[in-house]
């Protein structure tokens, strides 16, 4: 299990990326107008807190009202697609943004480099429009981390599975379904994990507001 | 004691039968309760703690608590048991454990029935609580409880074998199956206790290996620690008694207890000396009633040595794994109890054939 | 009496015996069994006493940590972490003072850094031996857990005496830690190494060496090397399966570089080697202790230029620490207003469990006991 320099692995993932990466995360978003955290401790919107009880018993919560502030589009270029990060800064050796098809083409590369599967998650980008699903590896020897990060469009596209490759990935990948309704193609078991059996409502997603009363 | 026999005239061996009835009903409840504190104040001690305290001194009277606890509580007949035969398991558990009682010799005079068969019959009724506990499980119609059972089945039955060809070498040794007289050979000094005498006189220097080797399949009769597979509470939460409730459950807890003290007892009449005290003449200056009392004194005392190891032993080892329990009966006991079995019964013929 | 005559008969014992010979009957393990440790649910096929199929059930005890995160300010979320991994409090609440530093580049100071590896290796060793104790109660030693509970005492008291909780401690600050150590402590951890190292050797003698423990135990849940790389196995799991990965060595954080130890490995795979590896842990960890109090720094044990409302520049960012279980990973993505924009928890225990379903295949019930005791689960850790 010798272990690949980051240098070898950035220019093995270099044909998997993305052309184009869109700037994220975002820069700060305005100051609230109507500042009314501090009353509300539960998870729900400060905007959208008015309508909530009434919207929540109807039928779709996807119409719920989008919090107004949304960032504007950022001027920095846009970063590039296979980066080589300060690991004292960021706890990444490498980060790595790849398309959709070629998730499983990194996850196999990652495979036969004897990395370890660390962790997948998922990243709501409401403002953007878009979902992002993190993959995350550590090398058990070296010591080397390595993110791949695949964005799709937030409610249309799915990502395909890689339960296959590192068995592991089932778990996680049920799991983030679970946070942010992300469909894994191809996944042998998407069914609620933490959540309740019969959940039907993805809490981390950004427009969530509260799960549906009994 | 004969002013009480003239006494009651005719109706003595009435009185005497009604007597070492609620005598041993007594003892083996009662002796049930306070092993419980016993169980509970070795265990604080092996532990490093204080045990029972609170009721009574040194929670003397805890056992009394928790039996009227067992006894006012309800007993709970879950809707898919098959109730009779849920009903009848405890009951089956205790009584074949207290019919034990009945030959066992406590004392020259404390014997309640001397029969020529007196260790056959303990074998035949201790070999009854694995149906009991099989009953037990299989009616509670819980998938634990039928776990269980089924290893009390395979487990008694592997350790029923190795038990049975260890007293069949003391058999052997001693000429005869009544209890009464296989204590009385053991009289005098302690070399004559069976597990001595079969060294010096040559007839099965093995003894003490069938001594062992009854003390394990004890063990594993009574599903003791480390072989207590079938309520194995890391496994299978309670066993066989998963479902039972109140004194249900208290009456299986009696019976393990009492178990113990009917293994133990045997082992004590059959290897140890029974009431014989193993000093010689030294006490021959007491009178009767005094020689009795020293001689209870001397049973009792290693009936308690043995128990406090068999306590010992629960709350020092891990739990056996199935297949480990198994392999030692039939790879280890049997033909270590077969080969003793038979240098015995060479060493018994040999003299006869010069 | 009823009479049947001989197909009537075979008809009735053909449909009594539904299944046919590959009968199965599903087992439910938990969510409230002695040897689940809480409430995790293991669903097992079971073919007499032969597990068939293994699959877990867990959430019983989710509380959206991740979601809190995001409706918390970066000091607000800190008590939280602890209580994931309740046993492993210190390195968890580590994890996350440690990437809120790395993103909003806080220094700490030396001292500081020294305190929590001291402390973290105290919160090990407690954690080891509640793991080992209730283990070994698992497989039916029922005295063990209480000397564990008895030297573990030890270290509650030391941590309550410098901040005052005893399980859930909050110590880690961000840019150092909440208090300082004081004498009593010093002395305290400093007698505290050679009883333990006395402590072990008697475990060591009763426990370890037992034979019936050893039966159990070796040859037990094989977990093999690719297996752990492909469910991401971490902590004494990995270690016990001939991998030295250590996020403390092969990700060092906080002062561990400064400090000589080493990882304990073994290549057996099986339950042995992992409980192996957990009690040579607890010697490393009191190494690190002894080196770490003899070369304890003076000076501040807080950064004090740290802002009371972090606003945290935007950016992902990590940072791992190994637990008591293994490998805690923090993801923090920030959207640079005083409230992560996401945090994901990545858990030790989730990982190790997820082999289970795959390892627990094949075993009979009791060794599939002894194969869960030896992942070491706290189910609040995998629920979160």
């Amino acid at each position: 299990m010798s272990s690949p320099t980051v240098e070898q692995l950035a220019a093995a993932l270099a044909p998997l990326a993305v052309d184009v990466v869109v700037p994220l995360p975002p820069p700060p978003p305005p100051p609230k107008p109507a500042p009314a955290r501090p009353v509300a401790p539960k998870p729900a919107a400060p905007a959208a807190d008015g309508a909530a009880p009434a919207a929540a018993p109807a039928a779709a919560p996807a119409p719920a009202p989008a919090p107004a502030p949304v960032a504007p589009p950022p001027p920095p270029p846009p970063p590039e697609p296979v980066q080589i990060c300060d690991f004292a800064a960021r706890g990444v050796h490498l980060e790595a943004v790849v398309r959709r098809d070629a998730v499983v083409a990194s996850a196999e590369l990652m495979r036969t480099h004897g990395f370890a599967m660390d962790t997948i998650t998922g990243l709501d980008w409401m403002a953007q429009g878009l979902m992002e699903v993190v993959y995350d590896y550590f090398h058990p020897l070296s010591g080397l981390r390595v993110a791949i990060r695949c964005r799709l469009a937030r409610d249309t596209e799915d990502v395909p599975t890689i339960s296959h490759i590192f068995q592991g990935a089932n778990w996680h990948e049920r799991e983030t379904h679970d946070f942010f309704g992300i469909r894994f193609a191809g996944h042998p078991n998407l069914t609620p994990f933490l959540l309740p059996e019969d959940a039907t409502y993805h809490p981390l997603r950004k427009d969530f507001s509260g799960a549906p009363a009994e | 004691m004969s002013a009480i026999i003239d006494f009651c005239g005719p109706w003595w061996p009435w009185v005497r039968m009604l007597l070492f009835l609620v005598g041993t009903a007594a003892f083996a409840g009662l002796n049930a309760a306070y092993l419980v504190w016993c169980e509970r104040k070795i265990a604080a001690f092996v532990q490093r703690r204080p045990g029972p305290m609170e009721v009574g001194p040194q929670g003397l009277l805890q056992p009394i608590a928790d039996a009227a606890k067992l006894l006012a509580k309800q007993m709970l007949t879950p809707p898919a048991v098959d109730t009779i035969l849920y009903r009848i398991a405890p009951v089956a558990m205790i009584i074949p454990a207290l019919m034990c009682f009945v030959v066992l010799p406590y004392g020259d005079a404390l014997m309640p029935t001397r029969i020529d068969l007196g260790l056959l019959v303990v074998f035949a009724l201790s070999a009854f609580n694995v149906i009991s506990l099989m009953l037990a499980g299989w009616s509670s119609n819980n998938k634990y409880a039928i776990i269980s059972s089924a290893r009390v089945v395979s487990q008694n039955v592997a350790y029923e074998i190795p038990m049975l060809l260890t007293i069949v070498t003391v058999i052997l040794v001693t000429g005869t199956t009544d209890l009464g007289t296989i204590v009385g050979q053991q009289g005098g000094w302690f070399w004559n206790w069976n597990i001595l005498r079969g060294i010096w006189t040559l007839a099965n220097p093995l003894v003490p290996i069938s001594f062992l080797i009854f003390f394990i399949c004890m063990l594993a009769e009574t599903n003791r620690a480390p072989f207590d597979l079938a309520e194995a509470e890391s496994e299978l939460v309670a066993g066989s008694f998963t479902e039972y409730s109140s004194m249900g459950f208290g009456l299986f807890f009696m019976a393990e207890y009492v178990n113990i003290v009917v293994g133990c007892s045997l082992a004590t009449v059959i290897f140890l000396g029974g009431w014989q005290t193993g000093l010689g003449n030294l006490l021959s200056f007491l009178p009767d009633w005094a020689a009795a009392f020293v001689g209870l004194g001397a049973f009792f005392a290693k009936l308690y040595a043995m128990i406090f190891v068999v306590m010992w032993i629960r709350w020092t080892f891990p739990r056996t794994q199935f297949y480990g329990l198994l392999n030692l009966s039939w790879k280890v006991l049997i033909p270590v109890a077969l080969f003793t079995l038979l240098l015995s019964s060479i060493l018994v013929k040999l003299p006869n054939l010069f | 009496m009823l009479l049947l005559n001989k197909e009537e008969a075979l008809a009735r014992v053909a449909a009594h015996h539904v299944g046919g010979p590959n009968e199965t009957f599903v087992l439910n393990l938990g969510p409230q069994h002695p040897a689940t440790h809480g409430v995790l649910r293991v669903k097992l096929t079971m073919d007499g006493e032969y597990i068939r199929k293994a699959e877990c059930v867990i959430g019983y005890i989710h509380r959206m940590h991740e979601k809190m995160g995001e409706n918390r300010t970066c000091a607000q979320f800190l008590p939280n972490t602890s209580r994931l991994d309740y046993l492993s409090a210190c390195q968890y609440t580590h994890a996350w003072t440690g990437v809120v530093e790395r993103a909003c580049k806080i220094e700490v100071p030396q001292r500081a850094e020294y305190i929590r590896v001291i402390t973290s290796e105290l919160n090990r060793i407690a954690s080891h031996l509640v793991g080992w104790g209730a283990w070994v109660m698992d497989l039916g030693g029922l005295t063990p857990i209480l000397y564990a509970f008895d030297d573990r005492e030890k270290i509650l008291d030391l941590m309550e005496g410098i901040c005052g909780a005893r399980l859930t401690y909050c110590y880690y600050r961000v840019g150092g830690v909440v208090n300082d150590i004081d004498d009593a402590f010093i002395q305290g951890a400093k007698a505290f190494v050679p009883y333990m190292r006395e402590r072990l050797k008697m475990y060591k003698d009763f426990v370890t060496d037992n034979v019936i423990l050893r039966k159990r135990l070796e040859g037990i849940g094989i977990i093999d090397q690719d297996m752990c790389l492909r469910y991401g196995a971490c902590g004494p799991v990995i270690r016990g399966s001939g991998i030295a990965n250590d996020t403390r060595k092969t990700e060092p954080y906080s002062a561990y570089k400064d400090f000589d130890f080493d990882i304990p490995v073994y290549n057996e795979c099986d339950s042995m080697a992992r409980y192996l590896v957990r009690m040579d842990e607890m010697e490393q960890s009191l190494r690190i202790i002894e080196q770490a109090l003899a070369k304890l720094p003076e000076g501040p044990f807080i950064n004090p230029k740290v802002p009371k409302l972090l606003k945290v520049p935007a950016g992902t960012y990590t940072y791992a620490t190994e637990a008591g279980r293994g490998r805690f990973l923090v993801r923090m993505v920030a959207d640079g207003s005083d409230k992560p924009y996401r945090v994901k928890l990545r858990t030790p225990c989730l990982s190790n469990l997820s082999l289970a379903e795959e390892v627990c295949e094949g075993m009979i019930l009791p060794d599939a006991i002894a194969f869960l005791g030896s992942l070491d689960l706290v189910i609040p850790d995998i629920d979160r």
